[in-house]
């Protein structure tokens, strides 16, 4: 009989968790926010290049269907917004293939939420007060906001705006980061990850939650431009002592863009010879009838609770993760 | 030799980099919500002994290095290589100082020790974790010690100097953990 049918987390953190839902669903019924469910199991998926979905079958004969279990619960919610639903938040699992590490676990549970009628400045407010209830036990600083390019320039003395090759390649050599400069080549999307990830965001937050905003375009696919500077997104990510907690935009709502960015990614999925995507035509569709003016954000919560109970890696918050499920 | 792909690495496992043979010490999985991943590894050079940090796109496939350990038997050293048998098949191996490296301090004659090789070449030699040497010389200790605190060095027949009691004396046979370089115990013949 195998031995390993224990839970990887304990008792208390069954508790920290069933606590931590408890609080977000109060939080959000204190503010007429609707919960709601969509499907983990659907026919879309999403296109992005860098998140690779899990492929199922869905036998109804004489049909044979490929179902795709989802990245997030983005595409469905935006549908039901473009409906008519009002504001609403999700409590879900999402999937991503070939993720696993000491942050990272294939299925994991998200939060995700979005706002009718918010700007980015006061989703950010309130992503500050729901962190405020949530993560009360830590004691956290006030919360800081920063703009990427400031908070990349501060750490590298480089523009993330600018790409240039010879500044970029010969910071990493003196950081000691010698492969970047064949890694990344040309690529400045690449680069930006690459130094973000290993010289800026490991810096961020100490001890408070970080947000930072106005995204590179080219590092986000769903945000929208910003209107006084089309070189950067109204997209905000969230930082807690280096860890990435939550991504969140105002929300592209132009179907015509969204589609061009759609074919870009499916182009370069063709290009790096990954799984063919296909565009999601019911999101398409539902945005042509009109999504309302909107911001949305998701937040892992399997982190929030890494960082409540100090656990140093995923696998301990979790009842099985991937290796015992 | 076989393939490994960034998911496949494992403290543990020794592959190829820039031609030469390396050890993973620790892989972890960076991966911003919507960008690159990577895996960030720290590795040992089994040559340089170098521990360094690396990071590969994920996805990235490294050559395996074909490095193994093997229990050998130290036989003899000519002056210039210290030599080595495999007890079973009788097949010998020669290593230079700089090959050997600190192992040398403690071997002796006839006794185990792990040979690592790579291509078929020593690229290290790591001692038993304890080995019994004789004591060649040390200041007579203070007659009716027998605590020993406080100690005094004494020089080991294969050159090492270790710290001993006081109360252990030239001639005498000694356990040390080459891991630490410490006394054990004496050893009754």
């Amino acid at each position: 009989m195998p031995s390993d049918w224990q839970p990887s987390c304990t008792m208390e953190l069954l508790k920290l968790r069933a606590r931590l839902l408890g609080q977000i669903r109060e939080f959000f019924a204190g503010r007429n926010v609707l919960e709601v469910e969509t499907p983990l199991l659907g026919h879309g998926m999403g296109t992005d290049p860098q998140l690779d979905f899990f492929t199922s079958q869905y036998d109804l004969p004489p049909k044979r269907q490929t179902l795709f279990l989802q990245t997030s619960p983005e595409f469905a919610m935006k549908r039901l917004l473009a409906a008519g639903s009002g504001s609403i938040f999700q409590i879900c699992k999402a999937f991503r293939n070939g993720e696993a590490g000491r942050y990272h676990n294939p299925e994991f549970t998200l939060l995700e939420w979005y706002r009718i009628g918010f700007d980015l400045t006061r989703l950010m407010d309130e992503v500050e007060a729901l962190f405020a209830v949530l993560m009360a036990d830590l004691g956290l600083g006030p919360t800081e906001r920063i703009g990427y390019r400031d908070a990349f320039f501060a750490r590298t003395g480089l523009d993330p705006l600018a790409f240039d090759f010879a500044s970029y390649s010969s910071y990493a050599e003196a950081e000691g980061l010698p492969e970047a400069a064949d890694l990344c080549g040309n690529d400045p999307v690449l680069w930006l990850d690459f130094l973000f990830s290993h010289r800026v965001q490991p810096s961020l937050g100490d001890n408070v939650l970080t947000l930072i905003y106005d995204y590179p375009a080219c590092q986000s696919s769903l945000a929208r431009l910003n209107a006084e500077n089309p070189l950067v997104t109204e997209r905000v990510e969230l930082f807690i002592n280096g860890v990435e907690l939550g991504n969140g935009y105002h929300e592209l709502a132009e179907p015509a863009e969204q589609e061009q960015r759609f074919d870009r990614e499916l182009a370069l999925r063709r290009q790096r010879g990954l799984p063919v995507a296909g565009k999601d035509q019911r999101l398409l569709a539902a945005l042509d009838s009109g999504l309302p003016d909107c911001s949305g954000i998701a937040i892992g919560l399997d982190r929030l609770l890494m960082l409540l109970s100090k656990s140093p890696a995923i696998d301990d918050v979790l009842a099985f993760p991937i290796g015992k499920a | 030799m076989a393939v490994y792909s960034t998911s496949e690495f494992r403290s543990g496992l020794k592959v190829m980099i820039d031609n030469d043979p390396y050890a993973i010490i620790e892989n972890e999985f960076v991966k911003p919500g919507k960008g690159q991943a990577f895996n960030r590894v720290k590795i040992r050079n089994l040559k340089t002994g170098r521990v360094i940090e690396r990071t590969f796109k994920s996805g990235e496939t490294l050559e395996g290095a074909d490095v193994v350990d093997v229990e050998m038997q130290y036989l003899y050293n000519d002056g210039e290589f210290r030599h080595f048998m495999v007890n079973d098949t009788f097949e010998q191996y020669q290593a230079d100082e700089k090959i050997v490296g600190d192992a040398a301090q403690w071997l002796k004659d006839q006794d185990m020790c792990t040979v690592t090789l790579w291509n078929d070449s020593p690229l290290g030699v790591t001692p038993g974790n304890f080995v019994e040497l004789e004591i060649v010389e040390t200041d007579p200790g203070v007659r009716g010690d027998t605590s020993g605190g406080g100690g005094k060095p004494a020089k080991l027949a294969t050159g090492a100097v270790v710290r001993v009691p006081l109360f252990v004396q030239t001639g005498e046979v000694i356990k040390v953990d080459t891991r630490t370089g410490e006394y054990i115990s004496r050893v009754k013949e």
